[in-house]
């Protein structure tokens, strides 16, 4: 301390310079660098308390009181839990989201990994436009995209009318629309942009000289794929696992649209809560409950993945 | 019985566009040699390697591997395996299922492979390595398991692209001789690339100067240096002075040549293809100069000039000496074989330059 103090000295002789806040403001950031750190951080950090640590904070405090029809009574009661487990409705949509949000996620990445590999291996040159053309569904609403499915899969849609034309079938097919497979679908479609670009990203990172050696050494194509490729590939497909599966299992946009009766999800649940039911506490209740169920999946697919993988190095 | 043309390269061309990376090259390597080509980068030595393992085919000739054909042999089926540049040693095994990566198929069993894994671990010095993480190996260490993951398959050749460049200079020279060894030891076939001239010399049984696709010699390292038969080739291997001259006649078996900035210049160098008579190049290595700063008693070949300038190298020194006649200087080595604390020779001291009959080779102008 004492050396760089009497350095400083030379460099800044001048008495003024040395006790200006603003010099003491740069000497602080230049000595700690986490000062600098969190500096740099505050701005988002800010908003992550904002926007999303507070109103979790009060979904929680929400989730202890009573709904009175117009008032809210804010003694503590662990009544809406028992009313989660009191009726089996909740558990079983709660799992059927589950379910179907890993449906969509496996349906997703299914299409996503040969998307990722044809960009990442087999383009040469303008690779940026291949990326951009896959943002193109985002340069509309989500809420149009999700109509556009409707259009698509309706009675009267395109595939109907389109089958009906060529003569394949005399009546409209019944079962495209207004059931879980659509709900998958049109998740999938949504989603597919957030599974390719990860798993481009990693499939891009590979040297290719991995891909020679593994050949040199005797592998098939094939071989090569589920020996090197895959594995290396790993960490792409379960980021983008996880960015599919977890805003899919509380969405209610797309079954509310697609999903009719029998595709109805556990999100449409808390949004009625919250919306013509008027119960928020119960409402609240119920999200706590999927927001711990989604972070126990996915702890305990991290840690299994990660475990795995550690073995197997 | 080891045969000559265990390799064999016919009318081999590889074209990428209207670039010909590798241009119409015929030639022959021999079962156990070590083999290495040798050029400046973007010769074609590394395409010329690439289609030896298949990742790239001929687009014109073929290439023989103990007498099979291997144009249309796709890389996994050949015999043959390679150490890559990089090592590509695969991140997401660790030592043993690298080496034994490509023993899947050996139809050997699990216990045979870990023993055979085991012994490659002895031979490239890394017992007890097989847990580690390839993330914790060294550079030298990487260079060794790919080496070993190549060798455990027993391959009728064994490639190697520049495995040494990314070394430093002391692991370099030890990893130099510690593969020329096992190379004897196990008896394979290598095929060496490299732009190091030195390094070609120190391992190679022969070596294939290669400039612009075309091969330009094929030679033992000590003929390479002592016998180039082209310009190129005395230029790339070391460091030589090429004097412009003609020929003016021959006295037995010495031809007699008129150069510019050596004068008259005889020389009785056998073996490099220089023509008869006309316009010639005359070279001459730096160490096989004597410069003395007296006038020497000689009645052989000899110059005068002055000093230019020197460089003491620890082991050697480097001189330059400017003669009348030649805008170039010449370059003179001379080997340190006596403790000296001053570089010796003044900028412009007059110095004499004398050098035998046989030192002095004739080449294709």
């Amino acid at each position: 301390m004492a050396v760089t103090d009497s350095a400083r000295t030379v460099t800044y002789g001048d008495d003024v310079r040395r006790t200006s806040l603003l010099f003491r403001v740069n000497a602080l950031f230049l000595r700690h660098e986490w000062i600098r750190g969190y500096t740099l951080l505050s701005p988002t950090l800010l908003v992550m308390i904002m926007l999303m640590c507070l109103p979790v904070f009060m979904l929680v405090t929400y989730s202890f009181w009573t709904q009175n029809y117009l008032d809210i009574d804010r003694t503590f009661t662990l009544a809406n839990y028992e009313a989660f487990f009191q009726k089996p409705i909740y558990v079983a949509l709660i799992m059927k989201s589950i379910r179907m949000s890993l449906f969509c996620t496996f349906t997703t990445l299914i299409l996503a990994y040969p998307m990722a590999y044809f960009i990442a291996f087999k383009v040469k040159s303008n690779k940026l436009v291949w990326l951009i053309l896959i943002t193109v569904p985002f340069w509309t609403s989500y809420l149009l995209r999700v109509f556009a499915w409707k259009v698509i899969l309706g009675y009267n849609g395109v595939v109907n009318s389109g089958l009906i034309s060529i003569g394949v079938i005399d009546e409209p097919l019944q079962f495209l629309l207004y059931n879980p497979t659509a709900v998958v679908l049109t998740l999938a479609h949504a989603w597919a942009a957030f599974a390719i670009l990860p798993i481009y990203v990693s499939l891009e990172k590979i040297d290719r000289s991995y891909l020679e050696a593994a050949t040199d050494l005797g592998d098939t194509p094939s071989e090569r794929f589920w020996r090197v490729t895959w594995p290396l590939s790993l960490p792409g497909v379960i980021a983008a696992g996880l960015l599919v599966f977890i805003p899919t299992v509380a969405d209610y946009v797309t079954p509310r649209l697609v999903g009719g009766t029998t595709g109805i999800m556990i999100g449409n649940i808390i949004q009625s809560q919250f919306g013509k039911a008027n119960n928020w506490p119960l409402g609240a209740a119920l999200s706590v409950i999927v927001m711990l169920m989604i972070a126990f999946l996915v702890i305990v697919f991290i840690v299994t993945t990660t475990r795995g993988r550690a073995r197997s190095a | 019985m080891a045969r000559d043309d265990y390799i064999s390269m016919r009318n081999t061309s590889k074209h990428f566009g209207s670039v010909r990376a590798v241009d119409d090259v015929t030639f022959d390597i021999g079962e156990g040699e070590f083999f290495s080509l040798l050029g400046a980068s973007g010769c074609g030595k590394t395409t010329l390697l690439r289609m030896l393992a298949g990742f790239e085919q001929p687009t014109l000739g073929n290439i023989f591997l103990d007498g099979q054909p291997q144009a249309g042999v796709p890389p996994h089926h050949r015999p043959v395996n390679m150490v890559f540049q990089n090592y590509a040693i695969f991140p997401h095994l660790n030592v043993n299922r690298n080496i034994a990566y490509g023993m899947r198929k050996s139809g050997l069993s699990k216990a045979e492979i870990d023993r055979r894994v085991d012994e490659m671990l002895d031979l490239i010095k890394l017992p007890g390595y097989g847990a580690r993480g390839a993330h914790q190996l060294s550079g030298g260490q990487r260079q060794r398991v790919a080496l070993a993951r190549a060798l455990i398959k027993q391959p009728k050749v064994l490639l190697l692209d520049e495995p040494l460049g990314a070394l430093d200079k002391k692991l370099r020279e030890q990893m130099q001789l510690e593969l020329r060894a096992l190379q004897r030891d196990v008896g394979i076939t290598f095929v060496f690339v490299t732009h190091d001239q030195e390094e070609a010399m120190t391992m190679s049984d022969r070596i294939a100067v290669m400039s612009l696709g075309k091969v330009l010699q094929i030679d033992s390292p000590a003929r390479l240096y002592e016998v180039p038969k082209v310009k190129e080739v005395a230029d790339f291997i070391g460091t030589v002075n090429l004097f412009e001259g003609a020929i003016r006649g021959r006295e037995g078996d010495s031809t007699i040549v008129d150069t510019e900035g050596l004068g008259t210049v005889r020389s009785t160098a056998s073996g490099a293809e220089a023509p008869e008579a006309g316009p010639i190049t005359v070279a001459i290595r730096p160490e096989k100069f004597q410069l003395t700063f007296s006038q020497p008693e000689s009645t052989g070949n000899m110059v005068t000039g002055t000093m230019q300038a020197a460089a003491y190298l620890g082991d050697r020194s480097h001189y330059y000496v400017t003669v009348d006649g030649r805008e170039t200087p010449i370059a003179v080595a001379a080997q340190n074989s006596e403790r000296q604390l001053s570089v010796l020779g003044q900028h412009h001291e007059r110095v004499w330059l004398t050098w035998t009959d046989d030192s002095a080779l004739l080449l294709t102008a």
